[in-house]
């Protein structure tokens, strides 16, 4: 599948899940609260240092909404593009599996139905070899 | 037909097209990256012409107010003439109306405007020596309140503009200056919130701005100061500080030192770190944070973590060290 196809696949197939979780307003509702989750980890918090947490922010909001199933264009390349130093200071599976369960907790957090949660992981965990550089 | 005016560029917007689609398309550098309204990499200025709200959505409040937008979601049924964050300041010259020293290394400059220049307290502008050598300084005056531009400027080791504020520059010289620019100042909305403003050395001057601002809009929640210096001699405008605080029973000043033993009225200690201690919730509450880098930086993950929404916290960090 080439990459526009495969954001469009996605979009359109997790568009419901979007939906159904709340659009923008549970992306808003989340966002905070799963990046302070993400900064207070000590098993990932170096990966942040020295970023400007604002930037870093929006980020993490367009990782939620990707994870979501709401409208995004990133492809695999992007995700590769975008955490190839990370993978170079040594991210990896643990680090992911972190942030995972940070995705999970955050969306718990706010009384998500379990099966809704794990759709949204699903879509997450099909990042994890681009984001890793595999 | 909708027009965008970019740089010396007119172009006409595209059926269903958004802002950023019809500039890249023409070849205009914009920089995006999701494209979908959320990674705010392709944030603009109206310079001219109201962007829709939904451009808006997700930008803080005061990078609203100053018609920023998203190019991405962008659909303006009007003309807009957009311009990137950082291509939007206009050089004005300004005349030096005083200069006063606020303590042993900070001076209070103040300067008028030749034309009018629109401006928020906290905002900062540039202010050049010559054409090539400028430095930001962050605004003091309350538009409503102050007719003229001040500023606290700290004289730093071998400051090449801010040694020759100190030294060579007179009442009544005339200097160009660029600007205003900056996201950190008080938005009108939410007036029963609180607010928490912190500072160090002459990171005052924004804050002293906001805080004024914030009061002559009638924000009613509790606001707190926490000002800090190393010793005492840096602290400044602590009278009138303590008579703001005596005119308005929402206002609190807690002034700070953190390299010698506090002195009646003083608390010992970082501001910052004073701040925590006696403010341990930042849940729903607005945050200013201004001077030394380091401080911002640290006080600004702290507060987020001890419950601050990332739309609420405002930071302004200062450059400490003469630039080469």
């Amino acid at each position: 599948m080439t990459e526009k196809k495969l954001a469009d696949w996605w979009t359109e197939s997790h568009a419901s899940l979007y939906a159904k979780l709340g659009g923008e307003a549970a992306v808003n509702a989340a966002v905070d609260i799963f990046y302070r989750k993400v900064l207070a980890d000590p098993r990932i918090n170096r990966f942040f240092e020295g970023v400007d947490m604002e930037k870093q922010a929006a980020k993490q909001k367009a990782f939620l909404t990707m994870a979501f199933g709401g409208p995004h264009n990133y492809t695999g390349m992007d995700m590769r593009r975008g955490h190839a130093h990370l993978v170079q200071q040594g991210l990896n599976d643990s680090h992911f599996d972190a942030v995972m369960e940070h995705l999970g907790a955050t969306m718990k957090e706010l009384n998500v139905p379990d099966e809704l949660i794990a759709q949204a992981a699903a879509i997450a965990e099909s990042t994890r070899n681009d984001v890793l550089g595999r | 037909m909708t027009n965008i005016k970019y740089g010396r560029d007119t172009y006409p917007l595209g059926k269903d097209q958004s802002v950023l689609d019809c500039l890249v398309e023409r070849g205009a550098p914009v920089p995006f990256s999701c494209r979908s309204g959320v990674c705010q990499t392709c944030l603009m200025r109206a310079v001219r012409g109201v962007p829709p709200e939904v451009s808006q959505r997700g930008l803080k409040d005061s990078l609203k107010v100053q018609n920023y937008f998203l190019a991405c979601v962008c659909h303006p049924t009007e003309d807009l003439e957009a311009a990137l964050p950082h291509e939007v300041l206009s050089s004005v010259p300004a005349t030096v109306t005083a200069l006063e020293p606020l303590n042993g290394e900070i001076m209070h400059v103040a300067l008028e405007c030749h034309a009018p220049l629109e401006y928020r307290a906290g905002q900062f502008i540039n202010l050049f020596r010559d054409p090539t050598l400028g430095r930001s300084y962050s605004l003091a005056s309350v538009p409503q309140q102050d007719a003229h531009l001040h500023l606290h400027v700290r004289r730093l080791p071998q400051g090449k503009v801010s040694g020759w504020i100190h030294e060579e520059l007179r009442t009544g010289q005339t200097v160009e200056i660029r600007g205003p620019s900056g996201d950190c100042f008080y938005v009108p909305g939410r007036p029963a919130q609180e607010i928490v403003l912190i500072g160090t050395g002459s990171g005052l001057a924004p804050l002293y701005g906001i805080l004024r601002d914030a009061l002559d809009r009638g924000h009613s929640g509790p606001i707190r100061l926490f000002h800090g210096s190393r010793n005492r001699a840096g602290l400044y405008l602590t009278g009138e500080l303590r008579d703001l605080a005596r005119e308005h029973s929402n206002f609190d000043y807690v002034p700070c030192v953190s390299g010698e033993e506090p002195a009646p009225g003083l608390a010992g200690g970082r501001a910052h770190e004073i701040a925590f201690r006696e403010v341990a919730d930042f849940k729903d509450k607005r945050l200013f944070l201004c001077g030394h880098p380091e401080m911002v930086s640290a006080a600004k993950k702290r507060a987020f973590l001890a419950g601050a929404a990332m739309k609420d916290i405002y930071a302004d960090p200062f450059n400490v060290n003469a630039a080469p």
